[in-house]
């Protein structure tokens, strides 16, 4: 079984074409990446504010706990009904919400509140604290839940091929419906390999954006950041 | 509104399809919770016993929850031999997920547990595997629930992926409702969903009531 997945995964002519590895990767990768930015536009700004300000917190966690209950097959397939079949793209974008929007606000609200307190006697108006203070510090958080909706994304996308989205997923549904299990098992590890990859990646970007500063700090005193849920 | 819903169910076969697969995917939703809670245990004990395992445990575990579901779905047949459509499929991976998601949870609860309460149950004669079971595991469970919550419902949304691959529960409704296409059935079966993963939820906020009658005795606060 596994030499003749091998063999699927290293013939060329899986890789070139409309249909082939090449395309449908790409194809992948930039549905996910759309979805996780517009999700970031979104639940970025709500969250800082949110955090900020501390109104409607009770909605972040409740909102988040009822969007994760909903099936993403269910939500996929009845949206390219509705609509068509790019209107999945929607779908990824609300699942990917409220990651990024609890690990902004969980971020903000995590931020000590001697430092916020410093920057208002330091005479920072509001929205310098805001800049200053309470996103670079809300940054480690922040990454942290856009690194989960980016997990929830990826393995979305595979599922809205169903509907004829493209995408690796695509080439995995074609090998289910015509029973070639080393076309969706080739596919499969494809899917696996791209989301650890990028989950790297955004590992990697999260280091990179996250000010020395605050990682000294956080390693200064002991707490450890939470990466994930 | 209300019509082709009323039309959905006074169809016998809808309701029978219905009430199957509901029965299906309940089955599939609490087997990996609770195996998956039991592997969490030990492999979060070890964590915070063994030191060099901690990080080659907590790597692996993130790794396995990078992992898109569909993907495993399909692999598990060939690594393990079981057979395609099978829900075992579907069940070893829940079951996978569920461990890596709890196993840091379990760890920092362990963690958390002030050393002045262990000191005491030893110096009470404790041994370490009781000590382990009725002083620290109790005291884990408050820090514990919520992460079995969040698991508990990202697993019964997930099971509908196994649909994809020919596996039951209410995801059968979704593609079948898409091969149709009939939008009241994927409606009914998104419904049907989250009405599941509400009622396992307040199942498993009534189980962390019973298992910490502490919290609300209102006595001495165990901790700070």
């Amino acid at each position: 079984m596994i030499t003749e997945i091998l063999a699927w995964l290293t013939d060329p002519a899986n890789w070139s074409g409309a249909d082939g590895i090449l395309a449908q990767t790409w194809l992948h990768l930039l549905y996910s990446v759309l979805a996780v930015v517009v999700a970031v536009l979104v639940a970025v700004p709500l969250g800082l504010y949110i955090g900020h300000t501390g109104r409607g917190s009770v909605l972040v966690v409740g909102f988040g706990n009822a969007m994760r209950a909903l099936p993403t097959l269910g939500l996929v397939t009845l949206l390219a009904m509705m609509f068509r079949g790019s209107a999945a793209l929607a779908a990824l974008v609300v699942l990917a919400i409220p990651a990024v929007l609890s690990g902004t606000y969980s971020g903000v609200r995590a931020v000590p509140a001697h430092a916020v307190d410093a920057a208002r006697g330091m005479g920072m108006t509001s929205g310098q604290r805001l800049w200053k203070v309470e996103l670079p510090n809300a940054l480690p958080l922040l990454m942290g839940g856009v690194r989960n909706a980016m997990l929830q994304v990826m393995a979305t996308t595979a599922v809205a091929a169903y509907v004829g989205l493209g995408g690796l997923g695509q080439i995995l549904i074609s090998g289910q419906q015509t029973g070639a299990y080393e076309r969706m098992a080739g596919a499969a590890i494809l899917i696996a390999l791209l989301a650890v990859l990028t989950d790297l990646a955004l590992a990697g970007f999260s280091r990179l954006l996250v000010p020395r500063g605050v990682l000294l700090a956080a390693a200064k005193s002991g707490t450890r950041s939470r990466w994930r849920r | 509104m209300f019509e082709p819903l009323v039309r959905y169910f006074s169809s016998p076969s809808n309701r029978e399809v219905l009430f199957e697969q509901f029965a299906q995917h309940v089955y599939m939703a609490l087997v990996p919770l609770v195996v998956g809670v039991l592997l969490a245990l030990p492999l979060g004990r070890l964590a915070q016993r063994v030191r060099w395992l901690r990080a080659p445990l907590l790597g692996g575990a993130g790794i396995v929850y990078t992992l898109p579901s569909l993907a495993v779905f399909v692999l598990l047949p060939s690594l393990i031999g079981t057979g395609y459509t099978s829900p075992l499929n579907v069940i070893i991976a829940l079951t996978l997920y569920t461990a890596a998601l709890l196993v840091r949870p379990v760890l920092d609860a362990l963690e958390a547990v002030p050393s002045h309460v262990t000191t005491a149950a030893e110096a009470l004669g404790y041994r370490p595997r009781r000590r382990f079971l009725s002083v620290e595991l109790p005291l884990a469970v408050p820090a514990l629930t919520s992460a079995v919550r969040v698991a508990s419902v990202s697993n019964i949304s997930l099971i509908s992926v196994g649909a994809l691959i020919g596996v039951g529960g209410l995801g059968r409704l979704f593609t079948v409702g898409f091969e149709r296409p009939d939008v009241v059935q994927t409606v009914v079966g998104i419904v049907a969903t989250v009405l599941l993963a509400l009622a396992v939820d307040l199942l498993l906020v009534g189980l962390w009531r019973l298992l910490t009658p502490w919290e609300r005795a209102g006595g001495a606060v165990i901790g700070e």
